[in-house]
């Protein structure tokens, strides 16, 4: 009996809005993220106008006020962390990727799944109606800093910061019930015969995930809802004049904020080495050392979090003790990348689309890696805190992340996702514009950053030493980076929504792939495999001597064996 | 209703998947309540005054709910003793007596906030309280949907159905106590 029959097809409303099929779940993620991205990138696009003609109409907005400046910044953070890769990164590949790639047919608790979502998806109508409310959206920065953020006397939107954290708040309850059962899931829902080390890392990488936003965010959930009470109930948490103390909640935050970007570094770097592994046709270099390093910036990722606050008023030697640990956490991560050249070392070089994004992740996460260590030591750190030297250096994390490597998990999932391919040629040229907009947003920034442009300033004017031409036409120029990298997503865009009719049928397995995902129909029928599959080797297992073929699919019996082993 | 998936069935890491979830459950939650509890410990620390106003709550309430909530985690044991015997009507008798100490707990909790409230403590009456009554909230909020899990438990084992259910409520049960086994002393007899 197969598999199939058992699933009957449910009707259109159960199949897609009340679904528990986690590849449905995954697509409502999808799709949510990718509107989402849309919208914080407009927010981009109306500040950066701001910036290079400040207090001109910005088209397609108006002119900006200081007051929605502020709101377009914080939104921008929020909603590109919260609501675009955290949806993108863990939930989207995490629910599609999981059950097919470690062969099972569904999560573990596939209605808690679908509560995941829902929760998710309220927390993405709260974030967006906090534009309507009086007094407009919240604009004290994604961090949130109190005072600002607990006193409506201060933030001038009473309304926006409740509902902001009300939004926040109920994002992670999403995350914490479908990352509870990502892991659930892979420790119980594994393939008969794939073992801890066949697990394909992207699949790793996310259950790590998982486990660090479980425990990073805890802290902060108590500290938003004290952030809740400060500012509707009128205790003093964080209020010094009270006994409270702002201190605390920038431990919380950060507590859970600097996890926050392994969280959503670690399954980007898992999607790029499945990337990596499948158009190098080799065998992933040091799967083991990549495990490894991958526990090792989970664990430390929990103790560098107060280089956030190394201008805060913390104790001078409790600055010591995060440079070092700060500095310690960029081994096992460059590590990783070593790791990933050594696997490109000696292979057979596909550059097919998503293989660029995947290479060009590496290149520019590096960036945005070695610009860190200067944040992370105290001492150049209080030069540069709070300017645009922050702001280009974690963007060239985060673009890396949020960006870069999803565009490679779509490309190269695409076909899988929707059954036909992407067009190659335009997926080319939509990753070359978007790189090259891309370094050119934010490079600039560097510079005017060690010049000294203070962040979350809507207009350098007023300041003789950053009001110079030299510096505005660097800001120019950033804004221009931005110009040339949003038209090119729209080229995707079209891409991405011609192909699903249009774009040549993608076949089972068009990559010669080796992980479960590919053994089954493109796109998976209800219910996954035809027949529950059973794994016999790991999932790197590219180029192996003697035998015909150059890939070797988990799931084919060993008697296929071509001689030696 | 068409089948379970497999998914919900397969235990390749030998362990249960409810109970395996329960745990994770509870490990979250540890990081919840032990951030809020770190919180308040580094300012109970930074402020010595606050030990006047601990002196205003109630010691011995707070030992009679800690003795409460001990026998009702007793009663989950045995309940759990009875579901794996495939006694359901007795595990189904047990948790609601469990939820009985939840009530009773509850109960309790009221009495003390209705006097404390009087007194004129309210949630912002200064730091102290404001941890008071948002640490002890978090935890009764606890305690209120642990009861609802025990009697919808309760009520499916009472036909033997879902046994199993019995023993992850009682891991949940377990760990709403221990929580209170810390908010007691430092909410009530740090002075």
């Amino acid at each position: 009996m197969s598999a199939t029959a058992v699933h009957a097809e449910p009707s259109f409303f159960r199949k897609y809005l009340w679904a528990t099929d986690h590849k449905v779940i995954a697509m409502q993620y999808f799709f949510t993220g990718m509107f989402m991205a849309l919208v914080g990138g407009f927010l981009a696009y109306v500040f950066r106008m701001q910036l290079a003609n400040p207090g001109q109409n910005v088209p397609g907005y108006g002119v900006v006020t200081p007051n929605e400046y502020n709101s377009l910044v914080t939104l921008h953070g929020t909603i590109m962390i919260f609501w675009v890769a955290m949806p993108m990164l863990i939930a989207a590949f995490g629910n599609f990727l999981i059950p097919l790639m470690i062969g099972c047919d569904d999560m573990a608790f596939p209605r808690i799944n679908r509560l995941s979502y829902q929760i998710f998806f309220l927390s993405a109508v709260v974030i967006l109606s906090s534009f309507f409310v009086p007094g407009g959206p919240f604009g004290g920065a994604w961090t949130a800093y109190p005072p600002l953020s607990a006193k409506g006397a201060y933030n001038l939107a009473p309304w926006g910061a409740s509902v902001w954290l009300l939004a926040v708040a109920l994002e992670f309850v999403a995350f914490l019930l479908g990352g509870i059962n990502f892991v659930v899931t892979t420790m119980n829902g594994r393939a008969p015969g794939m073992k801890m080390f066949d697990i394909p890392i992207v699949v790793w990488m996310i259950v790590v995930a998982s486990i660090i936003f479980m425990f990073s965010v805890g802290p902060l959930v108590a500290g938003a809802v004290m952030l809740l009470f400060d500012q509707l109930l009128g205790t003093g948490f964080y209020d010094p004049t009270r006994g409270g103390d702002p201190l605390l909640w920038q431990h919380l935050f950060w507590f859970f904020g600097h996890p926050e970007v392994y969280v959503v570094l670690l399954p980007a770097m898992g999607i790029v080495a499945d990337v990596l592994a499948v158009f190098a046709r080799k065998k992933l270099f040091g799967y083991r050392t990549i495990l490894y390093t991958t526990w090792a910036v989970g664990v430390l990722g929990f103790v560098v979090w107060a280089h956030h606050q190394f201008v805060a008023g913390i104790d001078p030697r409790m600055a010591n003790v995060f440079t070092v640990t700060t500095l310690i956490i960029s081994i096992p991560v460059t590590e990783m990348c070593f790791v990933y050249i050594a696997t490109l070392y000696g292979g057979s070089i596909r550059f097919t689309t998503p293989m660029l994004w995947a290479l060009a992740f590496i290149a520019e996460f590096l960036i945005g890696g070695v610009t860190g260590i200067f944040l992370g030591s105290s001492g150049t750190d209080i030069y540069l805190h709070d300017t645009y030297f922050v702001i280009a250096h974690f963007h060239y994390t985060f673009v890396p992340i949020a960006i870069i490597a999803v565009f490679a998990g779509i490309y190269y999932w695409y076909p899988k996702m929707f059954g036909r391919m992407l067009n190659e040629t335009w997926g080319k040229i939509h990753f070359w514009g978007s790189i090259v907009g891309f370094n050119l947003a934010f490079i600039p920034m560097f510079m005017t950053g060690l010049a000294g442009d203070p962040r979350r300033y809507f207009n350098y004017s007023q300041f003789a030493e950053q009001a110079t031409p030299a510096l505005q036409h660097l800001r120019m120029l950033s804004t221009g980076g931005l110009l040339i990298f949003i038209p090119f997503q729209f080229i995707f865009l079209i891409n991405f929504f011609w192909s699903l009719r249009h774009g040549k049928q993608a076949e089972m397995n068009p990559w010669h792939a080796n992980t479960l995902e590919w053994t089954v129909p493109s796109p998976p029928p209800h219910g996954n495999f035809a027949e529950m599959p059973t794994v016999y080797r790991g999932p790197y297992e590219y180029g192996a001597p003697g035998r015909a073929a150059d890939f070797w699919p988990q799931n084919e019996p060993a008697y296929n064996l071509g001689g030696d082993d | 209703m068409t089948s379970k998936p497999i998914a919900t069935g397969r235990t390749a890491a030998g362990l249960p998947t409810a109970r395996l979830v329960v745990w994770w459950v509870v490990a979250s939650e540890i990081f919840i309540f032990g951030g809020l509890l770190a919180s308040y410990v580094m300012h109970r620390l930074g402020h010595p005054e606050w030990a006047f106003q601990a002196a205003h709550t109630n010691t011995w309430a707070g030992a009679f709910n800690t003795l409460v909530l001990l026998t009702s985690s007793l009663f989950a044991v045995l309940g759990h003793k009875a579901a794996d015997s495939g006694d359901g009507p007795r595990a189904a008798r047990l948790l609601r007596l469990t939820a009985l100490g939840g009530l009773t707990f509850l109960c309790v909790k009221a009495f003390e906030w209705t006097h404390e409230i009087r007194e004129g403590f309210v949630l912002s009456s200064g730091g102290f309280w404001s941890f008071y009554y948002t640490a002890a909230g978090l935890h009764a909020a606890h305690v209120m949907v642990g009861m609802i899990i025990l009697l919808v438990v309760a009520a499916d084992a009472a036909r033997n159905q879902e046994l199993h259910r019995v023993e992850c409520i009682g891991i949940y049960w377990h760990f709403v106590d221990i929580i209170w086994i810390f908010l007691f002393p430092l909410l009530y007899i740090a002075r």
